[in-house]
């Protein structure tokens, strides 16, 4: 099974590199570019065929190590 | 006193560390792997600054997991000394030693200049040998020392006096909530901040404002040992 998470700074809290992507492209010309959110990708294969038991531990992955949820969100989904 | 000076793959200031407590106290210190699992021999833990494991993922998040970190946990509930500096901060705070997190600097830089500090807190054991209010000049550098803690977090740091440093007024070089440049726990034992006080112990480096935190862990410890500890 083949799980997809991401991980986003929380809305409340600053993110320079969105910032700081939202004025370059403001500078080239994209004009139209409202906020800007940079956030985190990871892939993850899961040698396991329990839907239920790879969401629960999924949760487990991001709350210890993937996210740290005093600044960031995190979700995930699962394909397979 | 003995010190232990953690390493782990991508530390870069752990001999400055280890060469401040010799240099500044004189008192025995050792390098310990990151795959330690006994930290009993030890009086003050220092986590230095660096990358850890390249800070992949983020600053410290998987430093925190290292086997070390679970003997840090312990000395920490039993009130030894713990400073981390920098990368230490950021995994001391991964780990949930102290609260909060670190973002990246508010104005995107990574920023390398010496820095004024205004000692907050001079009742802790990394700090006594200050004066309260004091301005000391201790060097940053940093991408990643934005401190950031929600609303309540902050009130309660502010109220229990655990804001240690602060940058001075009007110089607050990566956005950090309240210029908070450094906290220590509610007990006061553990102490994370971003500026590099073992990089400021001579004057050849520009200051040597940051010998008074390693005399100050020295006096407290001897304090808490009793006057009759010599050397």
């Amino acid at each position: 099974m083949k799980a997809k998470v991401y991980v986003t700074i929380k809305q409340n809290v600053l993110d320079p590199q969105g910032s700081a992507v939202q004025g370059a492209l403001h500078s080239m010309g994209f004009g139209e570019v409202g906020r800007v959110r940079i956030g985190k990708y990871l892939e993850l294969e899961l040698e396991t065929s329990d839907r239920a038991e790879a969401e629960t531990r999924l949760k487990t992955m991001c709350e210890k190590l993937l996210a740290n949820t005093v600044v960031e969100d995190y979700r995930f989904e699962l394909e397979g | 006193m003995k010190f232990a000076v953690l390493v782990f793959p991508g530390s870069n200031c752990d001999i400055d560390c280890y060469k401040a407590v010799e240099d500044t106290i004189g008192q025995e210190v050792d390098y310990v792997w990151h795959t330690a699992t006994d930290l009993s021999a030890y009086d003050a833990i220092l986590v230095p600054g660096g990358f850890s494991y390249g800070d992949y993922l983020r600053c410290g998040a998987i430093a925190r997991f290292a086997p070390v970190m679970s003997e840090v946990v312990k000395a920490a509930e039993q009130g030894k000394f713990i400073l981390g500096i920098c990368n230490g901060f950021q995994i001391l705070t991964e780990a949930g030693l102290l609260p909060g997190a670190l973002l990246r600097n508010s104005g995107m830089q990574f920023r390398c200049h010496s820095a004024l500090l205004e000692v907050v807190n001079n009742a802790t054991p990394f700090t006594n040998q200050f004066a309260k209010g004091e301005i000391v000049d201790i060097p940053i550098a940093h991408g990643e020392g934005n401190y950031y803690c929600d609303e309540e977090t902050l009130a309660k740091l502010e109220a229990n006096g655990q804001v240690v440093f602060r940058y001075k007024a009007g110089a607050n070089p990566n956005g950090s909530v309240n210029g908070i440049a450094g906290i220590c726990s509610e007990r006061g034992n553990v102490v994370g901040m971003m500026p590099h006080p073992e990089r400021a112990i001579d004057q050849l480096l520009g200051s040597e404002d940051g010998k008074r935190m390693f005399t100050s862990i020295l006096n407290a410890w001897r304090e808490r040992h009793g006057a009759a500890v010599n050397g």
